[in-house]
C-alpha cells in the first residue's frame, strides 16, 4: 500500500497521540512515586526513595500485597489444572456438547466482572455459608479462577491444535506407554504454553478489583482493593503512588515474558 | 490343506475400517513374509495408509484380525507391538536433539544409558549421520530428518518396519538416492519393510512384492513384474503405468514400435538411422496418424490415432533420434507394431 507523505505523517501522529494517552499517565505515576515534593508538584523538585520505604513499612500495604500474591498463585494453580484438562478434552476427544463446552469455558472472560461478582457472591452465600465457609481468600481465589481458566485453556488449546497428535503417536509407536508419552513428549511441548498462560493468569488476578470486591471478605484485602480504599486519604497518597507503580511493573513484566514465550515457541515449533 | 506354514511377519484377515459412513478399508487379506520388502501402492483414499495405521495400532479395525509373527495383536496398543513406523512428516520430537530422538525408544524401554547411547550412535552411523547427534530436528535438511526418522525406528530392531510415504516430501534427486539407501538398509538389517506409496515407479523399484489397492480393496498382489506385465484388473493396468487398449487386448506404450509408413518417406540409409523406431519386427500391426509428439529427453511419447478410432500412446527411446527428428512426425501416417507375447488381457469392467 502506498501512502502520501501527508497521510503517513498524519497516521504516525495519531498513533503517537494514542500511545501517549495510554502511557504518559502511567509514566507520571512512576515518576511521582519518587517525586520529592509531597504535593506532587510538576516538574519534580527532586527525587526521593522516601515514599518507597514508607510504603514498605506500611503494614496494611504489605498485607495487601501478600494477599494479592496468594490469590494470584492460588487462582493460577486452580486454572492450570482445570484449563489444561478442559483443553485436552476439547482438542483430543470428540464428545457430545464439545462446542458448547468450548464456548462456556471462554465466556467468563467476556462476562462483565460485576455480573460474575454478584453471581458468585450470591452463590457463596447460599452454598458455602451453611458449610461454615465465609467470604475470604478462598472465595477470591475461586472468583479469579473463573476467568484465569480462560487464559490457560486458550494457550494450551492453541498449542495442542498446532502440534497435533503425530508426536504422541510416534512416542507410542516407539514403545512409550501413555504416562511416558505425557511426561517425555506432551508436557515438554506444552511447557511454554503453560508458563505463558500462567503468567497472564497471574497478571489478570493481581490487578482484578470488581470480582474481588464481591467475593472478598473483610479478612482478604487485595492490593487493588487496598489502593482503592486509600485513594482519597491525602496522607496515604504517596504510598498509593508507590503501590500503583509496583502494580504496573508486576503486571507488565509477566505479560511481556508471556508474549516472548509464545513468540519463541512459534518460531521453534 | 494343513501343510505347516512358517508364520508370516504380518498376516491380515478380512480387515475392515469404517469412518462414519465411509468404508476406508473394505476387507483386506495379506500375508507378508519375513524379511520381505512389501509395498502397498494405491491412489490417495485407497485405504493403504489406514491399513498401515491399523498394523501400527493407531487405528482400531472395525472388523478382522492382524497377526505379527503369528501373534494376534488386533486389540493391542501401539506400544505393545513389535513394529516401528517411519512417518510421512517424520514426527521427530522438536524439543529433543537428534541423539535423544534416536535413543527415545530404548529409553522408554529402560535400556541402560550407556548401552542405549552406544546403539543410538551406531544407528546414526548406519544412516550416515555421525556427528549430527547434538543438532535439533529444526536444524536439519529434509533428507537428514528422513534419515533420523529411519534411525529412530531401526535402533529398536523391530520385526517389521512400517513406512508411510517416507520419501514423499523429498525432491526427485534426493528421493532416488534415498530409494537406493532404503533398499540397502533393508537388505542389511533383514527387517520386513511394509512400505506405503502412491508412486508406482517407487513401488516397482523397491519391492519384492506389491499390493495394489483401490477403494479399500486389494486389486492385485504380486511381484513388480507380475503387477506390471500381467495386471489382473483394468485398475491395476491403468495405475501401474499406462496401458493401451487395442482391439480386445492391452499393450504397454514401450512395447509398441512406431514406423513411418513404407513409401511415405524415402528410406535411404542415412535417414533410416534417424527414424524413431525399434526393430519393427512385431507380429501385430495397425495403421494410424500421429496426433501428438511429446519429447521428454531420454524418450519420446507418440500419441497415435488408429484407423479403428482408438488412441494409443507409444514410448520410444531416443537412442539415435533428436528432438528435431521426432517432431517432424506430428501428423504423419505411421504403422505401429508390437509382439503378441506382450499383449495382456484385463476384464473390461470391475465386478
Amino acid at each position: 500500500m502506498t501512502l502520501s507523505p501527508a497521510a503517513r505523517f498524519a497516521l504516525r501522529a495519531v498513533m503517537a497521540l494514542g500511545l501517549a494517552v495510554i502511557y504518559v499517565p502511567l509514566l507520571v505515576v512512576l515518576v511521582n512515586s519518587v517525586n520529592a515534593d509531597r504535593a506532587f508538584g510538576w516538574p519534580p523538585s527532586g527525587f526521593t526513595g522516601r515514599w518507597w520505604s514508607q510504603a514498605l513499612d506500611n503494614e496494611g500495604a504489605r498485607e495487601a500485597v501478600l494477599t494479592s500474591v496468594k490469590a494470584g498463585l492460588g487462582a493460577t494453580a486452580l486454572a492450570l489444572v482445570l484449563g489444561t484438562m478442559a483443553a485436552f478434552a476439547v482438542a483430543r476427544y470428540r464428545f457430545f456438547g464439545r462446542e458448547a463446552v468450548s464456548l462456556v469455558v471462554v465466556l467468563p472472560i467476556a462476562l462483565p466482572g460485576i455480573v460474575t461478582g454478584i453471581a458468585l457472591s450470591n452463590a457463596f452465600q447460599v452454598v458455602l455459608k451453611p458449610l461454615g465457609i465465609g467470604l475470604g481468600l478462598f472465595t477470591v481465589i475461586v472468583g479469579h479462577a473463573t476467568f484465569c481458566v480462560v487464559t490457560i485453556y486458550n494457550n494450551v488449546l492453541a498449542r495442542l491444535r498446532r502440534t497435533g497428535t503425530s508426536l504422541e503417536e510416534a512416542s507410542a509407536d516407539l514403545g512409550a506407554d501413555t504416562f511416558q508419552t505425557f511426561r517425555y513428549v506432551t508436557f515438554p511441548n506444552l511447557r511454554s504454553a503453560l508458563v505463558a498462560g500462567a503468567l497472564l493468569s497471574f497478571a489478570l488476578s493481581f490487578d482484578e478489583i470488581i470480582v474481588t470486591t464481591f467475593t472478598a471478605g473483610p479478612g482478604a484485602e487485595t492490593l487493588p482493593i487496598w489502593i482503592f480504599s486509600n485513594l482519597f486519604r491525602p496522607n496515604q497518597a504517596p504510598v498509593v503512588n508507590v503501590l500503583a507503580a509496583a502494580l504496573i511493573v508486576l503486571s507488565v513484566v509477566p505479560i511481556w515474558i508471556a508474549q516472548r514465550l509464545s513468540a519463541g515457541a512459534r518460531t521453534v515449533a | 490343506m494343513f501343510s505347516p506354514m512358517p508364520a508370516s511377519a504380518v498376516r491380515i484377515r478380512d480387515l475392515r475400517k469404517t469412518f462414519g459412513a465411509v468404508e476406508a478399508v473394505a476387507g483386506v487379506d495379506l500375508d507378508i513374509a519375513d524379511g520381505e520388502f512389501f509395498s502397498m501402492l494405491g491412489p490417495s483414499g485407497s485405504g493403504k495408509t489406514t491399513v498401515l495405521r491399523m498394523i501400527a495400532g493407531f487405528e482400531r479395525p472395525t472388523a478382522g484380525t492382524i497377526e505379527l509373527g503369528g501373534r494376534d495383536v488386533t486389540g493391542l496398543a501401539p506400544f505393545d507391538r513389535d513394529v516401528n513406523t517411519v512417518f510421512q512428516d517424520y514426527a521427530l520430537f522438536p524439543h529433543l536433539d537428534v541423539l535423544r530422538n534416536v535413543e527415545y525408544g530404548l529409553k522408554v524401554r529402560r535400556v541402560p544409558r550407556a548401552k542405549r547411547r552406544e546403539r543410538a550412535l551406531e544407528a546414526l552411523r548406519s544412516v550416515r549421520l555421525d556427528g549430527m547427534g547434538a543438532r535439533r530436528p529444526a536444524e536439519l535438511s529434509g533428507g537428514q530428518r528422513q534419515r533420523v526418522a529411519l534411525a529412530r525406528a531401526l535402533v529398536n530392531e523391530p520385526k517389521v518396519l512400517l513406512l508411510d510415504e517416507p520419501l514423499g516430501a523429498l525432491d526427485l534427486k534426493l528421493r532416488e538416492e534415498m530409494q537406493v539407501e532404503l533398499k540397502a538398509i533393508q537388505r542389511r538389517a533383514g527387517i520386513t519393510f511394509v512400505f506405503v506409496t502412491h508412486d508406482q515407479e517407487e513401488a516397482l523399484t523397491l519391492s519384492d512384492r506389491v499390493a495394489v489397492l483401490d477403494r479399500g480393496r486389494i486389486e492385485q498382489v504380486g511381484t513388480p513384474a507380475e503387477v506390471y506385465e500381467r495386471p489382473a484388473t483394468a485398475f491395476v493396468a491403468g495405475f501401474v503405468g499406462t496401458s493401451n487398449r487395442i482391439g480386445g487386448v492391452c499393450v504397454r506404450p514401450e512395447k509398441i514400435d512406431v514406423d513411418t509408413e513404407p513409401g511415405a518417406a524415402p528410406a535411404d540409409a542415412d535417414q533410416h538411422g534417424a527414424e524413431p523406431r525399434g526393430t519393427g519386427s512385431g507380429d501385430r500391426h495397425a495403421m494410424g496418424t500421429v496426433a501428438e509428439v511429446v519429447y521428454a529427453g531420454a524418450a519420446t511419447r507418440f500419441v497415435v490415432d488408429l484407423e479403428s478410432g482408438e488412441r494409443v500412446v507409444a514410448l520410444q527411446q531416443n537412442l539415435r533420434t533428436s528432438s528435431m527428428d521426432v517432431m517432424r512426425h506430428r501428423g504423419a501416417r505411421v504403422r505401429i507394431s508390437w509382439h503378441s507375447a506382450h499383449e495382456f488381457h484385463v476384464p473390461d469392467a470391475r465386478s
